[in-house]
């Protein structure tokens, strides 16, 4: 979510001096490292439940991946743990167009994961009465969508009221802050 | 309600509250701050509008006590978090779970790390405003002429009058000699 709103925050207010590309492909290799310690959960999940020998456990997880939701949790995996795999690829990893894209898949990815935990478990819920295929109605839907409103409201009015950037946080990193060397140098032209 | 909040400065007597000085940037201030210390002043800070790298060594300040603060509140977190978990599973809703022993500490590390994650943090947090004496709305500092700049680009060194080697020419002139732009005197509201 962070790049998908730094990489239209960083071209709509012109902060490509302060947020760089080196900042976005360090947050290529997070998203490469945490899809990767999410598919290690996801395989660990099954092993543990097929370890445990309680059929209801393993039932849980093999109707996940092979029953009415399993197109949710396949979208999951490959959202959450395939689609970063292309971030091995230092091109790929300073190329804000496939940066934007994947972190859109992401975000993709991360709902239906909590979709799969939502839904799957309720709709084989411990009292068989409660067993049936859940769909979205009409006003579900504008609810969800409701809620990306929401969100981008809250941003837009901390993008309007509050710093984004931390301004000490970058003065203490220009060269001008070192204690041992010559202070700041140029002065902009202009500035007070 | 009993509580110390919000905070007030300690403050020396009479009128004066001491000298502020202005530096240039921050290899100015580093410089100043090790001649402060060497001349054997005790009650003085500096205020930067970044962190300067270096500057508690330059100042002679003795290592912070917060890293103990954190550790302690972290590890009663963890340890409550186990605690809480070790009597619900084995004394209060002892269930036996597919033949797993009641206290199957593996499942527990979860709660266990995230209380002392978060007792550790809170920890940090309080235990960091309890250290600087915050909230304090208010300080003598603020009535001084140019100190706004210190969120900006000013870099300062405040040294106050209660100071046992205090003294308002010689302490001023040292800060002169150390390279100070501009020396003030401030005094409490």
């Amino acid at each position: 979510m962070v790049v998908t709103l730094m990489v239209i925050c960083r071209k709509a207010f012109k902060m490509e001096a302060i947020l760089t590309l080196r900042h976005f492909e360090n947050m290529a290799k997070i998203i490469l490292v945490t899809g990767m310690m999410v598919g290690y959960a996801y395989a660990i999940e099954f092993f543990i439940a097929w370890y445990s020998g309680n059929p209801y456990e393993q039932f849980v997880f093999i109707n996940r991946a092979f029953g009415p939701y399993a197109w949710a949790y396949w979208i999951m995996v490959s959202c959450n743990v395939i689609s970063p795999q292309i971030f091995w690829f230092k091109r790929f990893r300073t190329n804000l167009k496939v940066l934007f894209v994947m972190s859109i898949f992401v975000n993709i990815g991360m709902w239906f994961e909590r979709f799969v935990i939502v839904a799957t478990s309720l709709h084989r819920d411990f009292l068989p009465s409660s067993w049936d295929y859940y769909s979205p109605t009409f006003w579900d839907v504008l609810t969800l969508i409701g809620s990306f409103g929401l969100f981008f409201t809250m941003f837009c009015l901390f993008a309007r009221f509050l710093p984004m950037v931390a301004m000490a946080e970058v003065k203490t990193v220009l060269p001008g802050a070192d204690p041992h060397g010559d202070g700041p140098k140029a002065v902009i032209q202009g500035a007070d | 309600m009993g509580l110390p909040l919000p905070m007030v400065p300690q403050l020396p007597e009479g009128k004066a509250f001491g000298l502020l000085a202005r530096f240039k940037d921050a290899p100015a201030i580093h410089a100043a701050c090790e001649k402060v210390r060497d001349a054997g002043y005790t009650k003085w800070d500096s205020h930067t509008p970044f962190p300067v790298h270096g500057l508690d060594r330059a100042m002679g300040l003795k290592a912070s006590r917060l890293p103990w603060i954190v550790l302690t509140t972290g590890l009663s977190g963890a340890a409550g978090g186990m605690l809480l978990q070790y009597w619900v599973a084995v004394h209060a809703y002892a269930l036996v779970i597919s033949g797993k022993p009641l206290f199957s500490w593996p499942a527990f590390v979860p709660v266990t790390f995230e209380l002392g994650v978060l007792f550790g943090a809170l920890g940090a947090v309080f235990g960091m405003f309890a250290l600087n004496r915050l909230p304090m709305l208010f300080h003598p500092l603020f009535s001084a002429n140019s100190f706004a700049a210190a969120t900006d680009d000013g870099f300062f060194i405040s040294i106050e009058s209660w100071d046992p080697k205090y003294d308002e020419t010689a302490t001023a002139a040292l800060l002169r000699e150390a390279g100070a732009i501009e020396v003030e005197v401030v005094n409490n509201e």
